[in-house]
């Protein structure tokens, strides 16, 4: 084909890189597509999620008067989902029942003064701390107000944190 | 012979040839394993149909129509046995399926591609499975899903994300429930399907399956062909009603259990993963969740996808373990895997603790990646023993490092199964003797 002559081999080079061109064309519309429909997928799960969220959010527990928590002591709002612990000093924390590291509920073992997973065997001393893998981060906790002697736990949002600081503790 | 009516009508005929070599017929060269795993795939589909009628797939009503499909309808608790008892199978036969294909060289050539379907297969029979392990809800189903999606959670980046994704929120609830149910009767069974017909076209692509071969012959043995009818399909339909005499044993003896009812406030002790993550479950308490749930199944999924694309010093099809050093060099890998895991599980439980030897290490370097770097600096040893100790060639050394991985993961698996007691404790599976 070599001897075609210059302009026709300008038009063929011409007409390839536009089939060319139309060709990615053609896949950028299907990855388009693909996408789209990925999209769609992912968007059903959504309006669920804000259902969820909807449900929970009215949510302040009241505990009680400051006085029915002894320090040193842990009290279980299994309705609520939280632990309600007194440290020694007298000042309190709500921490989650939820494990840190794949989602067991832990239970608090009063005799060991200890949160003690059953699933992967994570401890948890009363402040919610870690004393033993797996679970490399501190258990969730809620923000605790105290309003008149009265204990009150926010449960609208789930505070995270690697570790207990001193701060987190509410003192009456 | 004259073909029955059933098979000159029906398309049994169409997915195979006409003949097919003598050779590959014998048992030990396939162990019917492929045919074993579509034959439960269908008594699956069947069951689950009839399930399907009874089933509610929300919290309040699951735990109790199972109760009614047990207790009210004709032969609810054999369907349910069958179906639980299938699923069960079917795990244990394509895993199998997996290693004689992989040790007798089954994924050279035209082969490679199918064996990657053949992945995507075991993906989506384990979604099957764990799916379908929620739907009871109770209480072991319950707390297992509640640990394996937790697992997702550590992912980093999209952890967070993909956790709550699949359980339709915080925790596993209505919306998991739901999500569980139309993946497990409608998007997996369709996949599984349209997979299996690829996987089956890619066999007779690719000729029927391996030509065995003696050990240090060049040529496949005995070329005769025979007929597909009745030479293949006779034994076929040997080893199905076998098969499904098997099972349906196991429906009738040994009833699946149905604990008591979901309960988010109460984890069991000790909580358990289904038995074919539970060899996760033991990895995430020897090593950093990071390292458990993403480093290592990733290496190991990418591994296995890699593995038929790699160049072969020499031609492994249809000899079992490759060549006389394979062989012997397989044994060596299992026997040393039999050997150390458990005395690294019981040297981690007491002795050596990485997180107490270096407490001010942080947890990804402390349990995360200095006891893997050293798992990984063992194995290599290990490659390089076979290699030079053992003379064996780069292709039996990869094999003997899979054997010895394999091994491992068993090991763990039984480990985590039986003896593991309250709190996770090691301890022995008949007493509480730690």
């Amino acid at each position: 084909m070599s001897d075609q002559p210059q302009d026709e081999q300008g038009a063929v080079e011409a007409f390839l890189s536009r089939r060319h061109f139309l060709k990615r064309g053609w896949l950028a519309l299907g990855a388009l597509a693909c996408l789209q429909v990925l999209w769609m997928g992912v968007d059903i799960l959504r309006p669920r999620k804000r259902r969820q969220a909807t449900m929970d959010d009215d949510t302040l527990v009241i505990a009680g008067p400051v006085d029915r928590f002894a320090p040193g002591s842990v009290t279980a709002f299994p309705s609520a989902k939280f632990y309600l612990t007194r440290l020694d000093n007298g000042g309190f924390l709500a921490l989650s029942r939820t494990c840190t590291h794949l989602g067991c509920t832990v239970p608090w073992v009063d005799d060991e003064q200890r949160f003690a997973c059953p699933c992967h065997a994570s401890v948890f001393d009363i402040t919610g701390e870690v004393l033993a893998p797996p679970a490399d981060r501190a258990l969730d906790h809620y923000a605790v107000r105290i309003e008149n002697g009265i204990v009150k736990v926010d449960m609208s949002e789930t505070l995270r944190r690697r570790r207990y600081k001193s701060t987190q503790v509410v003192m009456p | 012979m004259t073909k029955p009516f059933l098979i000159r009508r029906f398309f049994l005929l169409h997915m195979r040839p006409n003949h097919l070599p003598g050779s590959t017929l014998r048992y030990t060269h396939t162990w019917g394993l492929g045919g074993m795993a579509a034959l439960l795939v269908t008594t699956l589909v069947l069951t689950g149909l009839l399930q399907i009628l009874t089933y509610e797939p929300t919290p309040d009503h699951a735990y109790q129509s199972i109760i009614e499909l047990e207790q009210t309808t004709l032969f609810g608790n054999l369907v349910r046995g069958i179906h639980h008892w299938s699923a069960n199978l079917l795990i244990a036969v394509v895993l199998l399926h997996l290693l004689r294909v992989l040790f007798t060289g089954a994924l050279t050539g035209p082969r490679r591609f199918n064996w990657i379907i053949g992945l995507g297969l075991l993906i989506g029979v384990l979604a099957a499975n764990f799916t379908g392990y929620l739907l009871p809800w109770d209480q072991l189903s319950y707390w297992a899903v509640t640990i394996c999606t937790g697992m997702l959670g550590y992912i980093p980046g999209i952890g967070g994300w993909l956790q709550t994704g699949i359980r339709g929120g915080a925790e596993v609830g209505p919306n998991t429930l739901l999500l569980f149910y139309s993946i497990h009767t409608a998007l997996v069974p369709a996949i599984l399907v349209l997979l299996m017909g690829f996987h089956f076209w890619r066999i007779r692509k690719a000729r029927g399956v391996v030509l065995p071969r003696a050990i240090d012959e060049v040529d496949p043995v005995g070329t005769e062909r025979v007929q597909t009818w009745p030479d293949l399909l006779l034994r076929e339909a040997v080893v199905g009603m076998v098969l499904l005499a098997v099972v349906l044993l196991l429906a009738v003896v040994e009833t699946p259990e149905l604990g008591t009812p979901a309960n988010p406030g109460m984890s069991p002790n000790p909580a358990k993963a289904p038995w074919y993550f539970v060899g996760f479950q033991e990895l995430q308490i020897q090593f950093h969740p990071v390292i458990a749930v993403l480093v290592i199944p990733v290496l190991a999924m990418l591994g296995l996808g890699f593995l038929p694309y790699r160049r072969w010093d020499s031609n492994p099809e249809g000899i079992w373990f490759g060549s006389r050093i394979g062989r012997r060099t397989a044994w060596v890998a299992a026997a040393t895997a039999l050997f150390t895991t458990p005395l690294l599980i019981v040297a981690s439980e007491w002795w050596i603790q990485p997180t107490k030897l270096f407490p001010s290490w942080p947890l990804m370097l402390s349990n995360g990646l200095l006891p893997f770097s050293l798992i990984m600096a063992a194995v290599t040893a290990f490659f390089l023993i076979i290699r030079h100790r053992f003379k064996g060639t780069r292709d039996d050394a990869i094999q003997a490092v899979i054997v010895l991985l394999i091994v491992s993961f068993i090991v763990l698996t039984v480990t985590a199964l039986w003896f593991r007691g309250e709190g996770m404790v090691l301890s022995w599976p008949w007493g509480n003797g730690a």
